[in-house]
């Protein structure tokens, strides 16, 4: 067994053990990077010697008998979203390129006092718009599982350098399943707070009223180590939530005996691959093995999310990137003449096609005459969908669901036919509306061999339950053994 | 039909720059005349990523005004972006408050020559300052300054209540006075930071249907409002009497030219797309937060006025002058406590303090002698020590230097003489030597008892007690 394969906790426990040394697995880490990233590429940037000092502090931390946290030494990745003061962040965008924050964001600097070396910036949809990672501005990231493949999007980078083991761990975000969704395709776990849960500050904003940072893991016990260390109130970000972090392990193992799930019959509409259905009706019947009552339950305005979902976004989206506008950092037209030359020269060239459409959309939904038909309107629908999942949760304690209609698709397969790469979000949709947690924990593969994820979706604040939940299934059938060919 | 067959209708919208440390949503200083983009932060310099966070002196500053201007303080009040782009708004939307604005609905009185009236208030919203582009820098560049980026404003807007430019400068002058009392506003025009757009209409007199609107901006002094407003209504008067349409724009007044000039007109509007600001959750605000705030409001300058003449019995003319500025009717009403006779403390005020400072060319908080000292020295005036005109010395020296009255009579030898003895002297010399005028005083020339007064004081330098002066000399002119 090599280095890497080991779980983050299992890391971990043989750096307390004193029986491996952080600098050992942050080298593993780079040098397994410079092996398999070549055929996955999830790394926009490496940072070796920042990951090594880390690391060596770590271990000096380590000896000194004195670690930062039951993580530290451990080293993760970050999607390229999350600002790192002095390393270039680009939010996947060339608008961005050559763009090096003064700050770290919030996460980031968590991350650090745990004494977690970072490995470097791992590879997205631009800003975050996308479901496959092809949307990048630089190029793909490909699925370990099957590098002719998608890894998902938009945290692609995230899942991909997790499932190729050339990290033990990386944070996404996710505002419409950009962590979940990734995290099915590539068998790994993927963990969107509650809204409000992790900070937002220093993270590139793509819809903020949706944005999320979490998780991205292989197994469910990591999850719960790494949401430990992000979940805490931030008062830079006025919608963090000023709510005590609980243990998220110390109910891991108690199972789901007596426990309700809701299963949501508009979750396993038609069009669903039959393979990727059978392995989500195949854990929901492990459930009940395992003692919990499947409950049938509905949520009625799903069919409004993915509307909904691409008015408020795109909206949203429409003013946040407002700020690329060339004065100030990143990109900047040179050869432009006068103001309005310099906007529309740095901003065509610097966006890619679907940051442009989302724009254009967000820019249209809030234009006057169009704003009570467009944004209004969808806001009052996202009051129904969060009102659905209030309602529910009053008689189950949490809900099971798929994640992907399909399993991991090839690339190039949809990147010209946005309308159908929208619908690749229906299911993950609704709990960024919603702005409940969610957790994608896999549960099989299809005969390709191809990842399948199990969503768990459940009320504000009850990441604990969520993660509860998904052990139990991991327990017994621990898929996160099962190492992506590469 | 002539000017006078119209009637001008007009409202006006104020920014006014509040006089917070810090900035609305960071922590950056807002000093003003900084070093260029010294005061900028990853937050107000709009970097990705960052968020704001809301100064809560800010929220305390607009309650302030908002009870001040007798509104109604909105329990939940909602942030918005406002989206347009320009070089010197960092993050490409400016937050403001759009549908629900913290205050509404308040009211202010102004006097005009047909008495008081009520203006009422519409609202009253919190909002960030944009940055100044400095154009013309040279080799074709403009240049970008964030210092200002996310300075706190409170816009302040009337109803269209305003009916000629005085009305409207007495709005915006009872509007800065209750800034400046509150502490909230320095009330300086010039340097922007009590900024003014007027929206005005014409409409036929009798008619209640308000005509096509301009908006008037850069008036940045009562009297650019005052001409940019006359200038504009004769304009649009025009406009219709050629038998033209008053379109509605945004004008710009020249201030070299006398003229205002088209800015943009409704076309060119901008479609600001305005949205409930996602990263700052609805203000919300207490009632025991509202109550505290209005507890702890000053009197203000138009209550103060009125308490002025009634508890002072001061003419209305002193008591306005007295309470132009808090810090001097502060000062006066420190030393009514030590000086009984308000109406003469007033004379001393407005006479010889007032002088004494625009001469210096400072204000009253810089004032050097206390309120003691200076009921000290009307005290000795009244009971003769100094002479009034001796005691007009006295102040302009305790005004300079903070020493006492006695101190200074002292030292220079002020003391009034009332030594019957001594101005006897004096007045039977002067008489000896001058009997041709004692000649024309007793064939009724009674004017030349001033020149015998003068004469006296003259050779007294000016200390002999005036009274006695007076009462000697009529003595032996034999009246």
């Amino acid at each position: 067994m090599q280095l890497t394969d080991l779980t983050m906790l299992e890391l971990a426990e043989k750096l307390a053990a004193g029986q491996v040394s952080s600098v050992e697995a942050t080298r593993a880490c780079l040098e397994r990077i410079q092996r398999v990233d070549p055929k996955i590429r999830a790394f926009l940037r490496v940072d070796e010697a920042g990951a090594l000092a880390a690391a060596e502090a770590s271990d000096a931390r380590r000896k000194a008998g004195t670690p930062a946290s039951p993580l530290d030494g451990v080293p993760v990745g970050l999607k390229d979203l999350f600002l790192t003061e002095g390393l270039e962040t680009t939010a996947g965008s060339r608008v961005l390129e050559g763009f090096v924050p003064p700050l770290d964001a919030t996460v980031v600097r968590l991350l650090r006092e745990a004494g977690l070396p970072l490995l470097g910036k791992l590879n997205l949809d631009e800003f975050a718009m996308g479901s496959s990672n092809e949307s990048s501005a630089y190029f793909p990231t490909h699925n370990p599982w099957d590098v002719t493949r998608t890894p998902g999007g938009s945290s692609g980078g995230s899942a991909a350098a997790v499932a190729a083991r050339e990290v033990f761990g990386a944070l996404g975000t996710d505002t419409g399943g950009s962590i979940r969704q990734p995290a099915a395709f590539t068998n790994t776990v993927g963990l969107k707070p509650t809204y409000g849960r992790v900070s937002r500050y220093g993270v590139i904003a793509y819809a903020s009223s949706l944005d999320q940072p979490g998780p991205m893991t292989r197994t469910v016990a990591d999850a719960a180590a790494l949401l430990q260390i992000l979940a805490q109130h931030d008062p830079k970000d006025s919608t963090s939530a000023p709510v005590k972090t609980p243990d998220y392990s110390a109910a891991l193992e108690q199972g789901v005996r007596g426990l309700k799930l809701g299963v949501p019959r508009e979750y396993f509409a038609q069009g669903m691959e039959e393979e990727v259905e059978a392995s989500v009706r195949a854990a929901l019947r492990e459930y009940e093995r395992l003692g919990a009552t499947l409950v049938d339950v509905s949520l009625p305005h799903t069919q409004y999310a993915l509307a909904t979902y691409y008015l408020i976004a795109p909206a949203e989206a429409s003013s946040n990137l407002a700020r690329y506008d060339g004065v100030r950092y990143g990109l900047r037209a040179k050869d432009a003449r006068g103001l309005k030359e310099l906007y529309s020269l740095t901003r065509e060239r610097g966006f890619g096609p679907e940051v442009k459409r989302r724009i254009m959309l967000g820019t249209y939904a809030l234009s006057a005459g169009y704003y009570d038909a467009y944004y209004l309107r969808a806001q009052k629908v996202r009051t129904l969908i969060r009102e659905d999942f209030t309602r529910v949760f009053q008689d189950v304690d949490a809900l099971v669901a798929p994640i992907s209609p399909v399993a991991p698709f090839k690339l190039g397969e949809k990147v010209d036919d946005p309308l159908s790469m929208y619908l690749m979000d229906v299911y993950t949709l609704p709990c960024n509306l919603a702005g409940v947690p969610g957790l994608s924990v896999p549960c099989g593969f299809t005969k390709a061999g191809l990842p399948v994820g199990l969503q768990i979706l459940g009320r504000a604040f009850d990441e604990a339950l969520l993660l509860r939940i998904a052990r139990a299934f991991e327990r017994e059938h621990d898929f996160f053994r099962r190492l992506a060919p590469i | 039909m002539p000017v006078s067959d119209f009637q001008p209708v007009i409202g006006l919208e104020v920014h006014a720059q509040l006089l917070t440390q810090s900035k609305i949503f960071c922590g950056c200083s807002t000093a003003f005349g900084a070093e260029p983009n010294r005061n900028t932060c990853p937050v107000c310099l709009g970097m990705p990523g960052v968020l704001p966070v809301l100064n809560e002196r800010v929220v305390d500053f607009a309650i302030r005004t908002g009870l001040a201007l007798e509104c109604r303080v909105n329990a939940k009040s909602v942030w918005s972006r406002k989206n347009y782009f320009y070089p010197d708004l960092p993050k490409g939307y400016q937050i403001t408050q759009y549908d629900l604005p913290i205050c509404e609905h308040g009211k202010l009185l102004i006097d005009t020559p047909q008495g008081e009236k009520l203006i009422r208030v519409r609202r009253i919203h919190m909002e960030e300052d944009a940055g100044k582009s400095v154009h013309d820098a040279g080799g074709g560049q403009s240049l970008v300054d964030l210092n200002r980026a996310g300075v706190p404003l409170l816009e302040i807007v009337s109803e269209p209540d305003l009916r000629d430019a005085d009305e409207a400068v007495e709005y915006l002058k009872a509007l800065r006075d209750v800034l400046v009392y509150l502490g909230v506003n320095d009330g300086n025009l010039d340097e922007g930071s009590f900024r003014c757009d007027a929206n005005v209409s014409v409409m036929p007199k009798g008619s209640s249907t308000y005509g096509q609107r301009c908006e008037l901006k850069n008036l940045n002094s009562f009297r650019f409002v005052k001409q940019a407003i006359e200038y504009e209504i004769s304009r649009q008067v025009d406009v219709i009497e050629s038998g033209g349409k008053v379109d509605q724009e945004t004008r710009l007044w020249d201030v070299n030219k006398g003229v205002s000039r088209s800015m943009r007109s409704k076309e060119d509007a901008h479609d600001y797309r305005y949205f409930p600001e996602p990263d700052l959750p609805p203000l919300h605000v207490t009632t025991e937060v509202i109550e505290a705030v209005g507890h702890a409001l000053p009197e203000l300058p138009r209550a103060k006025l009125q308490r002025f003449v009634s508890q002072y019995g001061l003419p209305a003319y002193d008591a306005r002058i007295l309470t132009a500025e808090r810090p001097l009717a502060d000062f006066f009403e420190a030393c009514a406590l030590r000086y009984p006779d308000a109406k003469k403390l007033s004379n001393w005020f407005l006479g010889e303090l007032l002088r004494l400072l625009k001469e210096e060319g400072s204000t009253v908080s810089s004032v050097r002698f206390t309120p003691a000292q200076l009921a000290e020295l009307l005290g000795a005036v009244d009971q003769g020590t100094v002479s009034a005109n001796a005691g007009k010395d006295v102040l302009a020296e305790m005004f300079l230097t903070g020493r006492s009255a006695p101190d200074i009579i002292a030292e220079k030898g002020l003391a009034q003489v009332s030594d019957t003895g001594a101005i006897e002297a004096v007045v039977d010399d002067i008489l000896a030597k001058n009997a041709g005028e004692i000649e024309k005083y007793r064939a009724g020339k009674k004017q030349v008892f001033g020149f015998f007064v003068g004469q006296v004081m003259r050779a007294m330098k000016g200390k002999g007690n005036p009274a006695l002066v007076n009462e000697l000399l009529k003595k032996k002119l034999g009246d």
